[in-house]
């Protein structure tokens, strides 16, 4: 894939650079159901349906449980098939995100990520998503708007790749990006086209034996996801963690293209390091409070102390080995969660990264900080106590205690 | 029976690799129908509502035929049966 000549920028914020994206990818079925903070998204994407910009069979359906079956349906004849959602309605969805898995239906579904009730608040945190973490997704976090579309396109790819066939969910912080308005380049539209192709169908193999690409046909009839019990079900979800392992790979693969491409890569794919080769302290993020994080390791840089980031894009499948290698050498690490696991003892992202790094030789001290539930905002000065409550636990060697909760009232 | 085949053998999503029609599911029933054939007007009604299409109009013969390797006794034919002519009883009986 060669450089593209000419990239057009366009003020969008980060639900219309969403739609955006979904317009240029040949999309053949959009099921959705409306939620703040993703509505603009479907409302856009609606608008394109409606001014016939797009071939695309767009639904509306009465619940976000029927959205996702109606893609789950549309998947499983071969259709690329798009949705979007947040906070209560992903939570409504809950039942068929395990099946559209199962199913390995690779639909592609944005969230702008949102908290869930009670109380009722409809602003930024990444609750929604965190909760689903089991359902057999792929999950993608993005930190602003340009990727945001970037990782639209890319969703694609990596959904409906051959050793894959998982659903991906595209995460994008409520308001801080949905509803922000920002540059973006956009690609022209033939060189989208032509990145997400037409989506590959691998064959299998029928009960009248014959070997046939995997979708719902008349002429090839076959029965998906109908039953399997104590004889073959484990064997149907050893198949999903493989194809998790394999999604590994595939990410990367698609990065590195994108990149070489468009001219923007995100670290690996799966983790972007910055400011962390020679880091003494660094904080782990999920999202956009990491460009926040990028400008005070600046600062700090400047002064001298040894400050990074690791930015976890990929949450799943998480990329252990990335997470080994690039926290290696630093000595105190602080991860961030904008949502909590209650009676865990900190939130998903601190489990799993301390999980992680388990197996290293040498451990950094690592601690936990929940910040933003209901969408608060994390100051700048706060965030820059996080690096400073590091220094602070290097210099004194103690840890006073593992789960902080950053911008709470005591 | 076959050799259970490992994960990396079998087609992803449950992808069936034999037919439902040598699944034999006629044998979880308790109660049977039982059609009375002075009353049947043979208005196919029967044929249309069997979720399990166990119910055969063969149009060559003139006649219903119920297929007992697939019934599984749920007596929606002797619910929706106009004449009732369909019984339903226990299948010992």
């Amino acid at each position: 894939m060669k450089k593209v000549g000419k990239q057009e920028m366009m003020a969008l914020n980060g639900d219309e650079a969403v739609a955006y994206a979904a317009k240029q990818s040949d999309v053949d079925v959009v099921a959705a159901y409306p939620i703040t903070p993703q509505t603009i998204i479907v409302e856009r994407f609606s608008e394109y349906v409606a001014n016939g910009e797009v071939q695309t069979e767009f639904v509306c359906t009465e619940s976000e449980h029927s959205a996702l079956t109606a893609c789950l349906a549309a998947s499983a004849t071969g259709a690329r098939t798009f949705t979007a959602s947040a906070s209560a309605g992903l939570a409504l969805m809950h039942e068929m995100l395990f099946v559209t898995s199962g199913c390995r239906a690779p639909v592609v579904m944005a969230i702008a990520n949102r908290a869930l009730s009670a109380p009722l608040n409809i602003h930024g945190d990444q609750s929604d998503s965190m909760a689903q973490r089991d359902s057999g997704w792929v999950q993608i976090y993005v930190e602003n708007t340009q990727e945001a579309y970037d990782s639209i396109i890319q969703a694609f790819r990596i959904a409906e790749d051959v050793g894959v066939s998982l659903p991906v969910i595209v995460g994008l912080d409520g308001f801080t990006l949905s509803h922000t308005l920002e540059n973006v380049k956009v690609l022209p539209d033939d060189v989208v086209l032509k990145f997400v192709g037409v989506r590959p169908l691998p064959n299998v193999l029928t009960h009248e034996g014959k070997s046939v690409p995997f979708k719902l046909d008349p002429e090839n009839p076959m029965t998906m996801g109908p039953i399997a019990l104590t004889n073959y079900y484990f064997e149907f979800k050893r198949q999903q963690e493989e194809a998790m392992k394999n999604a590994l790979e595939k990410i990367q693969e698609i990065n590195k293209e994108f990149a070489k491409m468009t001219g923007r890569g995100y670290g690996d794919g799966l983790v972007e390091p910055y400011q962390l080769d020679d880091a003494e302290v660094a904080v782990v993020c999920v999202g956009s409070t990491s460009g926040t994080l990028k400008t005070i390791v600046d600062e700090l840089r400047q002064e001298g102390v040894k400050a990074g980031l690791l930015r976890l894009r990929t949450f799943r499948p998480l990329p252990v080995e990335a997470l080994r290698s690039a926290l290696q050498s630093v000595k105190a690490v602080a991860v961030m969660d904008k949502s909590l696991s209650f009676g865990a003892n900190g939130g998903a992202v601190y489990h799993e990264v301390r999980h992680a790094l388990y197996d290293n030789k040498v451990h950094p001290t690592i601690v936990n900080y929940i910040y933003g539930l209901g969408g608060r905002d994390s100051s700048t000065s706060e965030l820059r106590r996080v690096y400073e409550d590091l220094l602070r636990m290097l210099k004194t060697g103690s840890v006073e205690k593992p789960v902080h909760y950053l911008g709470l009232r005591e | 029976m076959s050799r259970e085949k490992s994960w990396k053998e079998i087609a992803p999503a449950g992808v069936c690799s034999k037919s439902s029609v040598g699944f034999m599911t006629g044998d979880w029933k308790t109660y049977m129908p039982i059609r009375d054939l002075e009353k049947c007007t043979l208005c196919l009604t029967c044929v249309m509502f069997c979720p399990d299409g166990a119910i055969r109009w063969r149009a060559e013969l003139g006649k219903i035929e119920f297929d007992f390797s697939f019934c599984k006794g749920c007596g929606i034919c002797a619910n929706e049966c106009p004449t009732k002519a369909i019984k339903m009883s226990l299948e010992q009986e």
